[in-house]
């Protein structure tokens, strides 16, 4: 649904350049939630930003239902026809909502599709049947100033729906709220994505979010994508990073030559099988368990646990085999330096 | 001097000094608006970016304003001839007045347009709208207080200015004032001259502010002048509670 293709953005401030986007290639699925993490600075609203072209790459494409943004015409400050066109099927919604305080609820919703050009009496029906849909149909005729930041955000969806898009854009909407209010937002994107099929690229900083929403996520630093993909792929890789932040186990203790720390990740029903007591029977082992955490992510239970096991890694290749046959994943932790050997 | 004959002498100039100012402020309105939106729209990283534009309005405008009036009065007597026909009178006075105000009035244009948050440009760019619909949709309305303060603002420079249009004859307040407190020693005449024109900008002022504030009350927008006015403090206190109330509901809503 939304392709980019070693898309490249460079900032010129004061003769000094900024790599803020390094051949990025991103690929978001038609009717998934798709998250972007990173660490400030890493480029995330820049990429965000050039999928509905406010800000023109430096190079690369973008593609978005289909049509190539970046073969439009326009420049960054002003738009073609057709790229305004492509925008009006791309909803947005922002960190500070970007609300018209001059405007009724009612009237900031109303708001996109008299761009498009809809008569009043289409505008007024679409508009409280989109407040019905996110739940602020009674405040259709307060202003934004009378709303908290819950509600403003509810607001700015229903106007970034509108225009019927395909595809939702939003950058840290849920940053400027309380937990309890990021809780029930998060929730309203994961059911419009459910009800309308809608594809959503949602950029953030806490990995909750993540967890709770996405179907897939990408890592990004320093301008480039680390990582990225389905989550429930990305959890059976040892190896990832985002899995790793999804799951934090907290430190583990310095290294001890005589005893082996296995990290064992399950998925579905796997924790049905009581398999640390079937361990210890079978291979007369004890067994300390370091830390667990389990956890729905992307609708599946996810649950991940930190085991030690006496003796050294080849003394411990059997039990470790046994757990792989009864389909969990085990990484062994090197305790040198604390990743996944 | 009686308080008829001070009539007499004062309704005529009365007139004269509110149609200068009434016909000046038009002009003003009319050119000075798009010249701000102009500055703000050519300006670097504007919708219209075109840095050649931009400096040419900048340098016209500061010009303009560095002008004193008395000279511009003067300096402008041929075009004044070309555009009313006569030289002489309050009519030939507007071309100067407007002159004047414009540069002074598309600055403060600017100034508010610029106060409106970048964030609402960039949804409204991202919801696929043209300059044109970003300008009228969002610029205007959003700056509409801070631009009817702007209007008030100029009137009252107007008025200033007004009382210098003798020089060219053309009446009003000010000349009057000039002619018979200052010129014949009617002093008494002449500080009742300056309380009208008090009279005049003071309620011009109060009116000013108080369509800015019926304006800007839906908003979050508060005019500085609201610092002054507790009462209006104590009016908006039952609001803020309305607001915690609905932040309720909206937690215990599923
Ligand atoms: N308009 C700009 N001009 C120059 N440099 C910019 C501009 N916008 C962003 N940058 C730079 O580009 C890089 C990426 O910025 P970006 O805003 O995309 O980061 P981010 O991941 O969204 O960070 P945050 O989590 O803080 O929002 C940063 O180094 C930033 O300084
Ligand atoms: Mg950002």
């Amino acid at each position: 649904m939304i392709t980019t293709k070693d898309l490249t953005k460079v900032y010129r401030s004061r003769g000094r350049d900024v790599l803020a986007l390094d051949s990025v290639d991103l690929h978001v699925q038609e009717g998934e939630v798709f998250g972007v993490v990173g660490t400030s600075g890493a480029g995330k609203s820049t990429l965000i930003r050039c999928v509905n072209l406010l800000e023109r790459p430096t190079s690369g494409t973008v593609t978005v239902d289909g049509v190539e943004l970046t073969a439009l015409s326009g420049s960054e400050q002003r738009a073609g026809r057709e790229l305004r066109e492509a925008r009006r099927r791309i909803g947005m919604v922002f960190q500070h909502f970007n609300l018209l305080s001059s405007r009724t609820v009612q009237q900031n919703v109303e708001l996109p599709l008299e761009i498009i050009g809809l008569d009043r009496h289409d505008r007024r029906r679409k508009a409280a049947e989109l407040l019905d849909l996110v739940g602020l149909a009674d405040k259709a005729g307060s202003y934004p100033g009378q709303l908290s930041g819950g509600q403003k955000q509810r607001v700015g969806i229903a106007r970034a729906l509108a225009g019927d898009p395909k595809v939702l854009l939003s950058d840290e909407a849920t940053s400027a709220l309380d937990p309890e209010t990021t809780r029930s937002i998060l929730q309203l994107l994961r059911d419009l994505n459910q009800q309308l099929g809608l594809t959503v690229l949602l950029i953030t900083h806490e990995m909750d979010v993540i967890k709770s929403v996405c179907d897939s996520a990408a890592l990004m630093r320093g301008g480039k994508v680390v990582e990225s993909g389905r989550l429930t792929d990305l959890l059976a890789d040892g190896h990832s990073r985002i899995a790793r932040d999804l799951f934090p186990l907290g430190d583990f203790g310095s290294g001890q030559a005589d005893r082996t720390v296995l990290e064992i990740t399950f998925q579905g029903d796997a924790p049905a099988q009581p398999f640390v007591s079937q361990l210890a029977r079978t291979y007369q082992i004890d067994i300390n368990i370091l830390g667990a955490a389990v956890e729905t992510i992307a609708g599946r239970l996810v649950g991940r646990m930190r085991v030690e096991l006496p003796g050294s890694h080849t003394d411990n290749v059997v039990p470790i085999g046994y757990l792989r046959q009864q389909g969990l994943q085990v990484d062994v932790l090197d305790l040198s330096n604390g990743v996944a050997a | 001097m009686t308080w008829e004959r001070m009539q007499e002498l004062m309704w005529p100039a009365t007139w004269e000094t509110l149609g200068m100012v009434g016909i000046a402020g038009l002009a003003t309105l009319v050119i000075g608006l798009p010249l701000g939106l102009l500055l703000v729209l050519t300006d670097k990283g504007g919708l219209l970016q075109n840095v050649a534009v931009n400096r040419v309005l900048g340098v016209i405008v500061n010009v303009g304003r560095s002008i004193p009036f008395i000279i511009l009065i003067v300096a402008v007597i041929p075009f004044t001839k070309l555009f009313t026909g006569t030289s002489l009178g309050w009519q030939a006075a507007t071309v100067p007045l407007a002159i004047g105000a414009i540069p002074f009035f598309a600055r403060l244009v600017e100034t508010a347009l610029r106060e409106v948050d970048g964030g609402l440009i960039e949804a409204l760019k991202a919801m696929g709208a043209g300059t044109g619909a970003i300008v009228r949709k969002t610029l205007l309305p959003e700056s509409l207080p801070s631009l009817v303060s702007a209007v008030t603002t100029t009137l009252i420079a107007l008025i200033g200015y007004s009382t210098m249009a003798g020089v060219v004859g053309g009446g009003g307040l000010g000349d009057l004032a000039v002619r018979y407190g200052y010129q014949r020693f009617e002093t008494a005449f002449m500080w009742v001259i300056v309380a009208e024109l008090v009279i005049i900008v003071t309620v011009l002022q109060l009116l000013g502010d108080l369509t800015a504030r019926r304006l800007s009350r839906r908003g979050d927008y508060r005019s500085p002048l609201s610092l002054f006015r507790p009462r209006k403090a104590a009016k908006a206190a039952p609001r803020a509670e309305k607001t915690e109330a609905v932040e309720e509901d909206l937690v215990s809503s599923p």
